[in-house]
């Protein structure tokens, strides 16, 4: 007697088959050739094998340590922030009666926005010399010269970090939200007759219950945090003098403007297992905090 | 009485402050895009005056520039429409065929190493587009893949694929077992139980995930950037770029494009807005 394929693995199959193609392969193929001195101009040196002289050479290079200091700031910050922002938005929308879904439906106005547009248009708004931001404080009176926001340091980087958390907050907005929405009721009532203070309520009842809401809305963002590539390609393109460089920039002007591919994939390795860390991190966070809720499966 | 007073007054600035920090909020979230589509509808000149002029002049030139075609220093705004359409398109409808399927599999059958399977597949989407592009376009450019409608949408059915699952899983998962067993029984195949029965029921969570999958598709950059090179098969993200030169960057026409950009977008997700808060949370916490 022959013996069936199972069902499940016939179903899966085209999604593994897809993702094998045009992730898997390349990434072997990236993994090969970051072991190898591949540069695009001479092909020919895709065939010769230096082992780990890539690696070290980044482990060794202060440009790149900067670059990847640089991105684990920034993601913290941006997250940190979305993250809390996006509570106190959801707490607010939600003590609101009137007009609950209008405001629902401006929170989403920026999901729908591509990084890239998200980029441009702050580098528009920022712009020192024709931008809205410059343009109201002079006209207001607030300061006289043009505040150069893209082109100090530490202000392009306050730009860049502006963008992302208005980009992204709203998920979090959302997620919380609906997690809000969720809550069930009898707990908060009960702990509204024995006395609690809002600040003891929100503490032990409604955070706990938002947690999971929350690891997803992390899950979900913590699934395209190179997203803000895009961003900051845009905005400054990893200057001025590489203030603003993250890894991402980085990583794609070593590979496409100099033609280093295999130093370039490399640091990819680098940014694919710190993208990784993330998603691997929140996604425990959430079975765990599911499970807690007895909502596991 | 005074204390019901003050515990009055208090309650009264809590409201004061409770608006204008919802008002401040929403202003923040409104003002970037609406600057946007003011600008576009604003002549350079003014875009560019300094001092700034606050009170705007009406104008169409941008839009004018933008469909008149290249000779007028515009951009195929059509085919960046047609190539963003085409891919987008295709490849969500691919993307939820394949996931749903996965979906299906994780949510009713069990096997060996499921989880790990599972995560497996997210990690997969969480690998970053830069550096996927680095490999991919060497692997592309062998087989003669770049710069073609179907290299894309490949790329973005795979990029889609893992989210689909993840989304369409949670909702199966909420159908009891007993509504395709009873189906079965009455006569369907298992097949035929999946269409008529168990479909209709996880369509909003279908309807969420195809609309992340299309705007995932529709708004990428990285990898298009780098996987298109022609106006064969740029996509709008990537015709954005044509609007900046060396040093100077048409303000306007951008504004003209990324308005044309954000509309179909905005149109679709206001359709089914509804579906797309539910397939989230469903998807995730129940999942």
């Amino acid at each position: 007697m022959r013996r069936r394929i199972p069902e499940w693995f016939v179903l899966l199959l085209p999604a593994f088959i897809v993702i094998a193609a045009v992730v898997l392969i390349p990434l072997i193929f990236s993994l090969y050739s970051s072991f190898t001195p591949y540069k695009l101009t001479r092909p020919s040196t895709l065939w010769r094998w230096i082992g780990t002289a890539n690696y070290e050479k980044i482990l060794t290079d202060v440009k790149f340590w900067s670059a990847f200091g640089r991105t684990i700031l920034f993601l913290t910050i941006a997250l940190n922030v979305e993250l809390l922002l996006g509570l106190l938005i959801a707490l607010m929308v939600n003590k609101v009666t009137w007009g609950q879904r209008t405001l629902r439906t401006i929170l989403m106005f920026p999901m729908m926005f591509s990084p890239i547009l998200v980029g441009f248009q702050f580098k528009f708004i920022f712009n020192d010399n024709i931008g809205l931001v410059n343009n109201a404080l002079q006209s207001l009176g607030v300061s006289n010269a043009a505040l150069p926001w893209l082109v100090d340091g530490n202000l392009a980087m306050f730009s860049i970090i502006f963008a992302e958390v208005w980009m992204s907050t709203s998920v979090f907005a959302i997620l919380i939200l609906a997690g809000l929405f969720a809550i069930p009721q009898d707990p908060l009532e009960a702990a509204k007759v024995d006395g609690c203070t809002p600040w003891q309520t929100f503490r032990h009842i409604t955070l706990p219950f938002l947690m999971p809401f929350i690891f997803i809305a992390m899950t979900i963002r913590s699934l395209d945090v190179a997203r803000a590539y895009d961003i900051v390609q845009i905005m400054t393109g990893g200057g001025p003098a590489g203030r603003t460089e993250l890894l991402w920039t980085l990583m794609s002007r070593t590979g496409y403007v100099d033609a280093r591919m295999g130093l370039a994939n490399a640091m990819g390795y680098v940014s694919i297992l710190l993208s990784i860390a993330f998603t691997v991190y929140f996604f425990k966070k959430l079975s765990a905090a599911r499970a807690e809720l007895g909502m596991g499966g | 009485m005074d204390r019901n007073q003050t515990h009055r007054n208090r309650r009264r600035i809590y409201k004061a402050l409770h608006f204008f920090g919802l008002f401040l909020i929403m202003e923040v979230i409104c003002i970037p895009g609406l600057w946007i589509v003011l600008n576009s509808f604003r002549p350079t000149v003014e875009i560019m005056a300094k001092p700034p002029v606050w009170n705007p002049t009406f104008t169409l030139d941008h839009y004018r520039a933008m469909f008149g075609g290249a000779g007028e220093g515009g951009v195929p705004v059509f085919l960046y429409f047609r190539n963003s359409l085409i891919v987008s398109v295709t490849s969500t409808a691919i993307a939820i065929l394949i996931g749903m399927g996965g979906g299906y599999a994780f949510a009713r059958y069990r096997f060996a190493f499921k989880n790990s399977y599972f995560v497996g597949l997210m990690l997969f989407r969480a690998v970053p587009g830069v550096a996927l592009s680095l490999p991919l376009f060497i692997v592309f450019a062998r087989v003669g893949l770049i710069d073609t409608h179907f290299g894309l949408i490949l790329v973005y059915v795979a990029m889609n694929v893992p989210f689909t699952i993840w989304l369409t899983d949670g909702f199966f998962r909420q159908i009891p077992k007993e509504l395709h067993e009873a189906a079965e029984i009455d006569g369907c195949t298992r097949w035929q139980a999946f269409w008529r029965v168990e479909f209709p029921v996880a369509r909003s969570g279908v309807a969420s995930a195809a609309i992340f999958a299309f705007l995932t598709s529709w708004n990428e950059f990285a990898l298009a950037s780098q996987l298109t090179r022609s106006v064969g098969s740029k996509t709008m993200p990537v015709g954005l770029l044509d609007f900046t030169a060396e040093f100077t960057i048409n303000w306007g026409g951008m504004c003209a494009l990324a308005v044309l950009m954000i509309l179909p977008a905005l149109i679709l997700t206001f359709i089914v807005q509804k579906h797309l808060i539910a397939g989230l949370t469903f998807g995730g916490v129940k999942g």
